[in-house]
């Protein structure tokens, strides 16, 4: 029988019915404190030291903190340096703060290259679908089960079902795929891929770069999906080459790889197709990433109580149309959008122009060697020049558990991928956008259609 | 893990879709390293605003996709410590789910109609074995994964009963079938 992408690597990693073996187990400081005590409790090991990788991310300060015991914040310090004790205790390799290769959990792994097609991947958090971009089967999990990857490099799981969304037409000119992610969610609805392994299909996705498919991949939580998944290529096995864990035989490899995709004829739970051409640059207006339109649209008129709590937290009315929307902050950052595509792509915005006089930017780039390349080119004296604040690597202010955080009532355009209420901060507003939506928000101070910029 | 067959009591009623992780246990609550004392922190922003208020019912019914968004575990322990013991709802977040399952926290779907009518009546009685949930409006019954049941049914402990089968995870990375993923300690 036809099987697909998942069918494929889901059977190739069942150990026994309902146990699934996990090729690689991101851990970050948030997550993971309770799991070590509990292996600690028990007398137990790590299995699998060299199938696991630890980073600093959700806590880190962005303003160039060198080292952990630095953090000004009690309980972040605690929490970060308590990551790094248990990575020495069970010899988990670490990339803390002050290491090259820091950065956001989801990020590093592509970064170096240990996220690849046909594994599958899982991490204490739930953007762990960003690396479903790579053909992998990558979703998130809570700290019982990190501690039971830990203990077993295995995990009990219940097979789930799969989606594919297939889109067709072509993208227009300015539209990214932040704005066909949200654009999905939107029709989907937040619940709309509960319980599914989602898989993106269709020309449009092929023809992204690693870097949009990851941005899709990412959101698949959003809409409420266990995982997302596009088919590796040409363009996933290039990304891979040469990097520091890319497979010594290389060549045979990809010859695995290419047995991966989704073959003719296999069937999917349930089908979603979706028309590409017709999607623009979108905003968010409420407080779920599924409250989104268009930018040339307005604030809907409320269907429902949600709708209603939603424009009362984002202090918005109806029929105002998203571009007269005036912001106070402009967020580049995140999981979701912060590698180095992202970055040229806002800098390309902002080249000769400035941020305006009411609107407080910051730029943080996704990990330190995302950093290290932007400044090699330049972007970061771009940012600089237009008044935007250039930071270090960390999920900053996409969760507001650092330094970086909306004060109450402050409006941000933000490149992440949550608009809920409090998330950057109590009593923060946020409007999710692309990152060449944002930068050209924080020129203007207000939302724009990219497009005529384009 | 405590093993859990009948839950009975008031009812608490918290009517609201889309219910995220950051509003049931807001960011600044995970700095901590424990997994206990999450309670008081439960909806924080919420409960001390002054826009809801909950009892510790042994019975939360709550609205769609509940527990949507992070992963946090931090959530399902808050419920727990707070003094739920289920969770009734029309749908679940899928990692708040499986969350709940691992922590001995109930979580139970029901068509919206049954979820109003629990509501309404202020008081049910869930049995785990029978997955029946019997209120003022009748018997309903519920789906649940049998090996979740078995496991909350007897109080087990996932990773005890995931290392009772170690020779299968021995044989799995004996046969080579684990060997083409990177290793995160060589050569990086």
């Amino acid at each position: 029988m036809a099987r697909t992408l998942f069918d494929k690597i889901w059977d190739a990693h069942e150990v026994d019915d309902g146990l699934i073996y996990i090729d690689l187990h991101l851990v970050h400081e948030v997550t993971s404190p309770q799991a070590f005590e509990g292996l600690r409790l028990e007398g137990r090991e790590v299995r699998r030291p060299d199938r696991t990788l630890a980073t600093a991310d959700h806590n880190v300060p962005t303003d160039g903190t060198p080292v952990a015991r630095m953090i000004a914040d009690e309980l972040s310090r605690t929490q970060v340096e308590t990551l790094e004790r248990n990575a020495e205790e069970f010899g988990v390799p670490i990339y803390s703060l002050g290491s090259d290769r820091q950065g956001i959990v989801h990020v590093i792994g592509p970064e170096l290259g240990v996220t690849q097609p046909g594994m599958t991947i899982v991490c204490g958090d739930s953007h762990t679908s960003t690396h479903g971009a790579f053909g992998a089967l990558a979703f998130g999990i809570g700290t019982s089960e990190v501690e039971h990857v830990l203990a077993t490099q295995c995990l009990v799981q219940r097979r789930p079902k799969t989606m594919r969304i297939l889109y067709s037409g072509e993208l227009g000119r300015g539209v990214t795929p932040k704005d066909l992610i949200l654009a999905t969610i939107g029709r989907l609805g937040t619940g709309g891929m509960t319980g599914h392994a989602v898989e993106y299909a269709g020309a449009p996705i092929e023809g992204l770069t690693m870097e949009g498919r990851m941005t899709i991949c990412n959101m698949t939580i959003e809409g409420g999906g266990r995982a997302g998944m596009i088919a590796p290529d040409e363009t996933t096995f290039e990304w891979v080459e040469g990097r520091d864990a890319a497979p010594a035989d290389f060549d045979a490899a990809v010859e695995r790889w290419r047995e991966l995709p989704t073959e003719e004829g296999a069937s999917f739970d349930t089908e979603v197709s979706i028309d590409a051409s017709q999607v623009s640059p979108m905003v968010t207006w409420g407080t779920t990433p599924g409250q989104v339109v268009e930018v040339t649209g307005a604030v809907p008129d409320p269907a429902n109580d949600t709708d209603e709590r939603a424009l009362k937290y984002m202090d918005l009315d109806p029929g105002t149309p998203m571009r007269e929307i005036q912001l106070d902050r402009v967020f580049l950052g995140s999981c979701t959008n912060s590698r180095i595509g992202d970055l040229r792509e806002a800098a390309g915005v902002v080249e000769g122009r400035r941020v305006a006089d009411h609107v407080k930017g910051m730029v943080v780039p996704g990990s330190a060697q995302v950093k290290a390349q932007a400044e090699e080119e330049g972007l970061d004296e771009v940012f600089r020049a237009a008044g935007f604040d250039w930071r270090g690597a960390g999920c900053s202010m996409c969760l507001g558990m650092n330094p970086d955080t909306l004060s109450p009532g402050e409006r941000c355009a933000s490149t992440s991928n949550r608009n809920f209420e409090g998330r950057q901060g109590k009593g923060g507003r946020t409007h999710l956008v692309s990152p060449r939506m944002a930068a050209a928000a924080a020129i203007e101070g207000r939302f724009v259609d990219i497009r005529e910029w384009a | 893990m405590q093993r859990i067959d009948v839950i009975e009591g008031d009812v608490s009623v918290l009517d609201r879709a889309d219910v995220d992780t950051d509003q049931i246990i807001p960011k600044q609550f995970l700095k901590r390293v424990e997994r206990t004392g999450f309670g008081e922190f439960l909806f924080y922003d919420w409960i001390r605003d002054g826009e809801i208020e909950l009892e510790p019912n042994p019975i939360l019914v709550a609205g769609r996709n509940f527990g949507c968004g992070s992963s946090r575990e931090h959530a399902p322990w808050a419920l727990e410590d707070f003094g739920f013991e289920a969770i009734i709802a029309p749908s679940f977040g899928d990692i708040f789910y499986g969350n709940c399952t691992k922590i001995g926290l109930l979580p139970v779907i029901l068509p919206e109609e049954h979820c109003r009518g629990i509501a309404e009546a202020g008081r049910a009685r869930i049995d785990v074995d029978d997955q029946s949930v019997d209120y003022a409006g009748g018997v309903v019954r519920f789906e649940i994964d049998e090996g979740v049941k078995h496991r909350l049914l007897h109080g087990l402990d996932d990773i005890g009963m995931t290392l009772q089968n170690a020779a299968a995870i021995d044989a799995y990375e004996e046969s080579g079938r684990a060997d083409n993923a990177p290793s995160t300690t060589a050569r990086l």
